[in-house]
């Protein structure tokens, strides 16, 4: 009962809340971050340098009128900005943040649940949000809108074929699909996947810029053009669960990152004995740390580079990722058969 | 019950988007109508006049010198360049004697202004094509260029800088060091736009060959300034024509080869360099002597009428006026605004391109839409 009930009720809730406080936060840290590359300060009012700025952000939203246009579809207008924030909330599901520890005197797993299929999970799930954002353009009825869910649903299709394929060659290092068994034949391996992997590293890097529409790939919301894109024609609330679902995205992003790629909770060069007393610090620690270190890494790019425009975007996709990313998997596979 | 006749399974119809006026990206109230084929712009019709103040007729109901408060308020973000088009206008129309200190820190003036033009348009045109940091990097350098105006005349964006005949005020004891000063900083923040763009692989892709437009067509459509320059032709009003003292200072006029977006932005990347450098030459051989010429108290030119034009940060600013000898404020006055004059290729040039190039073309040929309604 108290394993198959209370256990992972709790850790849901944990984990939800975290990813929630995390991605408001997550907000701050890019507004932060952002002004730091400007030489400006960023936030300062509102809490000591600014660290209350989400609690006041979040707030503002709730308080905010929520205006639906009179000429949109209202029942989906509705259902688009859920349809986006659920299916980045339940991909946290699978992912592991460290692995079985002993807490209260019993043994408990640090992820929810580790299902055989994990990263097919997270890829099938993961695609589902871009309904929401072809749904919310749609619907608005207005012109701006509807260019950029064209933009995003062809984006998100285009670099998910590259994705997939990097998870392809993944799969045939670690022979699991499992998330959990991913970061155990890395330590078994004794090190991490991005320096055997090093092409499927850069791809799925880039693919997850532009399949979470950040810069250098945010042309669906690129606001000197589209004025806001999807969410032009959203407010109060429904903007901020797009907002949202945009954050929960990248840190999901890191998080799959991490683990198929940075070794997930291990400490850095798992194999090497004499960086043992690496091991003091918990393995969920590493975890957020390196996770930390991509979404930094994601900021860092968006105050750094302009915008690709949309043909160029399809051009890199299709002609230059799928190809290599495709390549890769061939030679993959061959090093495994013949290894 | 009606029955409505089949329809093909695909028709395709043609967008009509409507950009503008309240639109980021369209550098204030412009607007523009755009019709689109998928993302490609297919025609597009540009509609001005949503800042119209009526400047030039209500110029004709002020006298002489409260003229100079009001061409502040069309090029605003230069308007230093068009004070000093419209003095110089007035000193021809009256054959006024500047003095030659009046005559250089105008055109100390003139170049100050010049780069914090170009700093502002090269935060917005990165801005636009995406780069948010050169933003915010090119306004501090302005910062301090607003902070030298404001110690030379109080003010930090209407300067009201120079008068009928002179200039109101003499530099500030030291102004002059704060200039080297400021000069030697901008060499070195140049080099820091430069490694953020220049050879930016996105921003390569994004501005060559976007909006080519070559020599004589840009001719023909009455192009201007850097603007003008980006398509190789080497005119520039200060070495055709030199006003103020520009015949006295070593500088070079940067042209482009290809006549696209990458082009107008090197061009004006230059000028920062050429402005800086005319800048360091007039601060060190700033003469001593008066800073006002001979000019009546009662400003009223002999009936006539004259042009002239200035190379603003835009391009050419030209003034055309008629006095008719008799009252205190002219009898006809008109602007030939840069601004306005690049605007016009600009449904050429955003033709066949994609939205989003729409933009970074709105932000290469550089306008200010108080100039362009006035």
């Amino acid at each position: 009962m108290v394993d198959t009930l209370v256990v992972p009720l709790l850790k849901i809730i944990i984990l939800l809340n975290a990813v929630l406080v995390a991605v408001t936060y997550m907000v701050l840290l890019e507004r932060k971050v952002i002004a730091w590359v400007q030489s400006r300060l960023g936030p300062m009012r509102v809490g000591p340098y600014g660290a209350l700025q989400p609690i006041a952000d979040a707030i503002k939203l709730m308080t905010k009128e929520d205006i639906t246009p009179t000429r949109a579809d209202r029942w989906v207008f509705t259902a688009s900005p859920i349809i986006v924030m659920v299916p980045a909330l339940i991909v946290f599901a699978v992912i592991p943040f460290g692995p079985e520890v002993e807490l209260f005197g019993r043994s408990v797993p640090l992820y929810i649940t580790d299902v055989n299929v994990g990263l097919l999970y997270i890829v099938s799930i993961a695609s589902l949000g871009v309904y929401g954002i072809i749904l919310a353009g749609w619907a608005s009825n207005s012109k701006y809108p509807l260019l950029s869910s064209l933009r995003a649903s062809a984006q998100l299709i285009s670099y998910e074929v590259a994705v997939t394929m990097t998870l392809v060659s993944m799969v045939l290092m670690a022979g699991t699909l499992s998330m959990v068994g991913i970061v155990e034949s890395q330590r078994e391996a004794g090190l991490w996947f991005a320096f055997v992997q090093p092409v499927a590293f850069v791809i799925f890097f880039i693919g997850g810029l532009a399949e979470t529409n950040r810069a250098p790939f945010d042309l669906p919301e690129a606001e000197q053009e589209l004025t806001g894109g999807f969410h032009t024609e959203y407010s109060g609330m429904r903007f901020a669960l797009f907002f949202l679902a945009e954050y929960a995205n990248m840190i999901v992003i890191s998080c799959v990152a991490v683990t198929l790629f940075m070794g997930g909770w291990l400490r850095p060069f798992p194999s090497v004995e004499a960086l043992g007393f690496l091991d003091l610090v918990p393995s969920w620690i590493w975890f957020l740390f390196k996770t930390f270190v991509f979404l930094y890494v994601f900021l860092w790019i968006r105050a750094t580079l302009p915008r690709y425009r949309y043909d160029q975007l399809m051009h890199i996709g299709w002609k230059v990722l799928i190809p290599i990313a495709i390549g890769n998997v061939v030679v993959t596979g061959i090093a495994k058969v013949l290894l | 019950m009606k029955i409505e006749a089949p329809r093909p399974m695909f028709d395709t119809s043609e967008l009509v988007l409507n950009m503008g006026p309240q639109h980021p990206s369209t550098h204030g109230v412009l607007r523009i109508v755009l019709r689109l084929d998928g993302e490609r712009v297919v025609d597009a019709d540009i509609v001005v006049g949503y800042l119209h103040r009526g400047i030039e007729k209500l110029c004709e109901n002020r006298d002489w010198s409260q003229i100079i408060l009001l061409t502040d308020r069309m090029d605003y973000v230069a308007a230093a360049s068009s004070n000093l088009g419209y003095c110089e206008t007035v000193e021809k129309l009256m054959s006024v004697e500047v003095p030659r200190r009046a005559q250089y820190i105008r055109t100390i003036l003139g170049e100050l202004q010049r780069i914090a033009s170009h700093c502002l348009w090269l935060g917005t045109h990165a801005m636009d094509i995406g780069a948010m940091t050169v933003f915010l990097y090119a306004f501090r350098e302005r910062e301090l260029i607003l902070d030298l105006f404001e110690e030379y005349c109080g003010a930090r964006l209407t300067y009201n800088a120079t008068r009928i005949g002179g200039l109101p005020l003499d530099i500030p004891p030291g102004w002059d060091k704060k200039v080297r000063e400021f000069c030697h900083i901008m060499d070195s923040k140049l080099g820091e736009y430069e490694t953020l763009l220049t050879h930016n692989r996105i921003w390569l892709d994004r501005t060559k060959g976007i909006g080519v437009i070559d020599g004589p067509e840009a001719i023909a459509m009455g192009l201007c300034g850097p603007t003008l320059r980006g398509s190789g032709v080497p005119r520039d009003v200060r070495k055709d024509e030199p006003y103020a003292a520009y015949d006295e200072f070593d500088f070079e006029v940067p042209i482009g080869t290809e006549g696209d977006t990458y082009d107008r932005y090197l061009v004006r990347l230059e000028e920062f360099r050429q402005s800086l450098r005319i800048i360091r030459q007039a601060v060190d051989g700033l003469p001593e002597g008066p800073i006002v010429g001979k000019v009546p108290r009662l400003i009223k030119p002999p009936a006539g009428e004259t042009y002239h034009a200035v190379e603003s940060p835009k391009g050419e600013i030209g003034f055309f006026i008629a006095s008719d000898g008799r009252s205190t404020n002219p009898y006809r006055f008109r602007v030939r605004p840069p601004s306005f004059c690049n605007l016009q290729g600009l449904r050429r040039l955003i033709r066949g391109h994609l939205v989003a190039d729409v933009v970074a073309l709105i932000g290469s040929i550089d306008i200010v839409l108080g100039e362009v309604d006035r």
